[in-house]
């Protein structure tokens, strides 16, 4: 409705008119922060009851999660982490609208879109923790491995998504990454690829307003992330990434998009980092509490409880539910997690090559016998 | 039929693409055009735009949707145009090609070839003679291999597209024209083994890629001079054949490697070390490096003062039986 060509003076646009990439002047927005709806007719919510309730249960559970997270590594049980509260339904929402076939390429802050692929989240913090670099299968669950190297796994997903059209397979790869990514090279890369072979591909930029403590403002100069897009001949849509339903909505419409063989898109969600870039930081040096404050009011959580409430699908017993499903999880997470084993050092040689033609003899006798002999004479 | 390194490169690819058709090969200009080197000639006609294809000019994304097509159950070749052109992709290369499996668990495998021109002596421009085999033998993960010879240029290309590790494929772009009555296909030694390509009995050369013809040559010449030397081609670089370099200087107690790369943690430094924890007491003489000078590689009228040559070689020779 809002978007593209709203000025009635201006003609209307033909299909192929480039200025249809550029995003809208207003972030799509279904959902006020009391819980108030705007429908959209370009973004029609094609959810069933139970499925806003699932949206709100994952948030709940992701947010719970993350918390846990936190608590492990002040106990010491976690080197770091890096969290994702206040970015639930950035996350939750755009994760919610793939199918059970398509691919996630996340970086290191996607818990929430974890738990949405069901991946073993005591086991993706075995990286934070530093018992494996990663624990999980991504063919498990189509969720690659966490990528810390900034944007990088842009080109990952690309490839893929290329694979799928090859292949005629009709899955999406979606990778995400952050306002501080979209300056990377790799990002710039992976999405002119993406362009050029029309790949299933999308790009989806949680724009949190900051990369560590660097503001967008000093990130770049561009309108907005959104208008980067049409550099690569994709669109770039906008959305309030603290709104569940929108981004859910402006996800699954990108999806259907690229899954019918138009294309990457590409998404800017604007949302916000509530926590410190990790648990190492300090961000009291770069921004104020007035300003947490005033984000605090945009939480994602307390709107989607909003819409519940006031669509009458809120009651005691769902929140117990919910407290207890995410208490769960927690739970199973600081089980896995807690004082975990970091298992036999000798399988630091067992991943490195398929066929090590004898490599890695030595230095396995080496440290085989380095520890045969601290064992000796301890 | 005399068949030159770059046809058997060229041949090695298409018998592999006919063999598989999970094998892709990507890079820039490498359909229409063939490759700048034409190596990759007349794949695009054979097996089409989907399997043979030009990519936007990023190095990064090369690899990179190489890394992604692996996942997804391709198996890619990628062209880096030039050895001075690899840098853009060292991320990637050194990041995730190299480490995913590792970092999986074993979960993931990346069989993702890289064919790199590398290398001096053909007069080129900056950035286009450059060495770089160091910084991949160095990474953890990734296999290097270089052919010396069209036969080893045919069977280890075949053997590195079948690897399900990543692969550093060096072609040595001065010896492209090379030639040599093989008959294709042909199967060589295993790719991780060293080859001896002259036995001798006086000093050990060990080589590898474009050096391979300037040691035999260099073997030529010491003859004259009533020198024995042993040439052996190293072939693949990472992992490097210990057994076999240490049997050479079994025999002959004296070595000296060759290589193009700059001295200063070249591959040379590396055999050297291996050679002295393994065959100390069979040395006669410390080991000796002919190799590139510790500077940038040079324009191209200077390149014949800094690439070792025969004369190069054998003065280290002269030099270890001195001992
Ligand atoms: C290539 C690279 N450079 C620097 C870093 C160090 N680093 C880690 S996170 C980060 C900021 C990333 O910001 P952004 O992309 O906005 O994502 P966010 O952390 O906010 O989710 C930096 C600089 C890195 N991991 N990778």
């Amino acid at each position: 409705m809002s978007e593209h060509g709203s000025d009635p003076t201006v003609a209307p646009r033909s299909e192929d008119d480039p200025r249809l990439l550029l995003p809208p002047d207003e972030p799509v927005h279904l959902l006020d922060p009391d819980g108030t709806e705007h429908p959209d007719a370009d973004h029609p919510l094609d959810l069933r009851d139970e499925q806003l309730r699932e949206l709100y249960r994952m948030m709940v559970v992701t947010r719970k999660v993350d918390r846990e997270a936190i608590n492990l590594q002040r106990q010491g049980q976690l080197g770091v982490y890096a969290s994702c509260m206040g970015q639930e339904a950035a996350q939750v929402g755009s994760a919610y609208a793939l199918e059970d076939d398509d691919w996630i390429f996340p970086s290191y802050r996607e818990l929430g879109a974890a738990l949405v692929r069901e991946v073993d989240a005591a086991g993706l913090l075995h990286l934070y923790r530093g018992t494996w670099l990663s624990d999980h299968d991504p063919y498990a669950h189509n969720f690659g491995l966490m990528s810390i190297p900034i944007g990088t796994q842009a080109l990952h997903a690309t490839g893929f998504g290329m694979g799928a059209r090859f292949d005629d397979n009709p899955i999406v790869a979606m990778t995400y990454f952050g306002d501080g990514g979209t300056s990377e090279g790799d990002p710039h890369e992976a999405m002119t690829f993406a362009g050029v072979q029309k790949a299933p591909v999308i790009f989806f930029v949680q724009n949190n307003q900051y990369a560590i403590s660097v503001p967008l403002d000093k990130q770049t100069a561009a309108p907005t992330l959104a208008h980067k897009a049409i550099g690569y001949g994709m669109p770039g849509y906008r959305v309030d990434g603290n709104d569940v339903l929108a981004t859910y909505a402006v996800t699954r419409r990108a999806v259907e998009r690229a899954r019918a063989g138009e294309g990457p898109a590409f998404i800017e969600a604007l949302t916000y980092r509530m926590e410190a870039h990790t648990t190492s930081d300090d961000p009291t040096r770069y921004r104020t509490k007035e300003e947490l404050d005033e984000a605090a009011k945009t939480d994602p959580i307390a709107r989607m409880k909003n819409l519940l409430i006031a669509r009458g699908l809120y009651d005691d017993d769902l929140e117990r539910e919910i407290d207890e499903q995410a208490q769960a999880v927690a739970t199973y997470v600081r089980d896995g997690i807690y004082d975990a084993d970091h298992g036999d050092p000798m399988e630091l040689f067992e991943h490195v090559y398929v066929d090590p033609t004898g490599h890695f003899d030595e230095q396995a006798a080496q440290l085989r016998a380095e520890l045969e002999g601290s064992e000796g004479g301890a | 039929m005399a068949v030159t390194l770059a046809q058997a490169i060229n041949q090695a690819l298409k018998d592999a693409m006919e063999a598989n058709d999970r094998v892709l090969m990507f890079g820039e200009d490498v359909g229409k055009l063939g490759g700048v080197f034409r190596v990759t000639d007349g794949l695009q006609d054979r097996f089409g735009e989907q399997r043979c294809f030009d990519t936007p000019l990023a190095e990064s994304g090369i690899i990179g949707t190489a890394i992604g097509l692996a996942m997804y159950g391709y198996r890619p070749i990628a062209e880096m145009q030039f050895d001075g052109f690899t840098y853009p992709a060292f991320e990637q290369i050194v990041s995730h090609l190299a480490k995913m499996p590792n970092r999986s668990r074993g979960t993931v495998t990346l069989p993702v070839t890289i064919r790199i021109p590398y290398g001096g002596g053909i007069g080129a421009v900056e950035h286009h003679s450059e060495s770089p085999e160091t910084y991949w033998a160095h990474t953890a993960g990734l296999k290097v291999m270089t052919p010396g010879t069209p036969e080893d240029g045919y069977a280890m290309m075949r053997a590195a597209i079948d690897s399900d590790d990543p692969v550093i494929f060096l072609e040595p772009k001065r010896r492209y024209w090379m030639k040599s009555d093989a008959d294709l296909p042909v199967e060589t030694e295993p790719t991780h083994r060293s080859v001896v390509r002259r036995e001798g009995s006086d000093v050990s050369l060990f080589c590898y890629g474009p050096m391979v013809r300037t040691a035999m040559e260099a073997a030529d010449a010491a003859a004259d001079e009533g020198w024995s030397l042993e040439v052996v081609d190293l072939r693949s670089l990472a992992p490097l054949d210990t057994q076999g370099i240490v049997a050479s200087v079994q025999r002959t107690g004296r070595a000296i490697v060759v290589h193009e790369a700059s001295s200063t943690l070249g591959m040379g430094a590396e055999i050297a070390a291996r050679i002295q924890e393994r065959a100390f007491y069979h040395l006669e003489a410390p080991v000796l490096r002919a190799t590139g000078f510790d500077t940038p590689y040079p324009p191209a009228k200077l390149e014949e003062y800094w690439l070792p040559d025969v004369d190069r070689i054998l003065d280290r020779v002269e030099r270890s039986l001195e001992y």
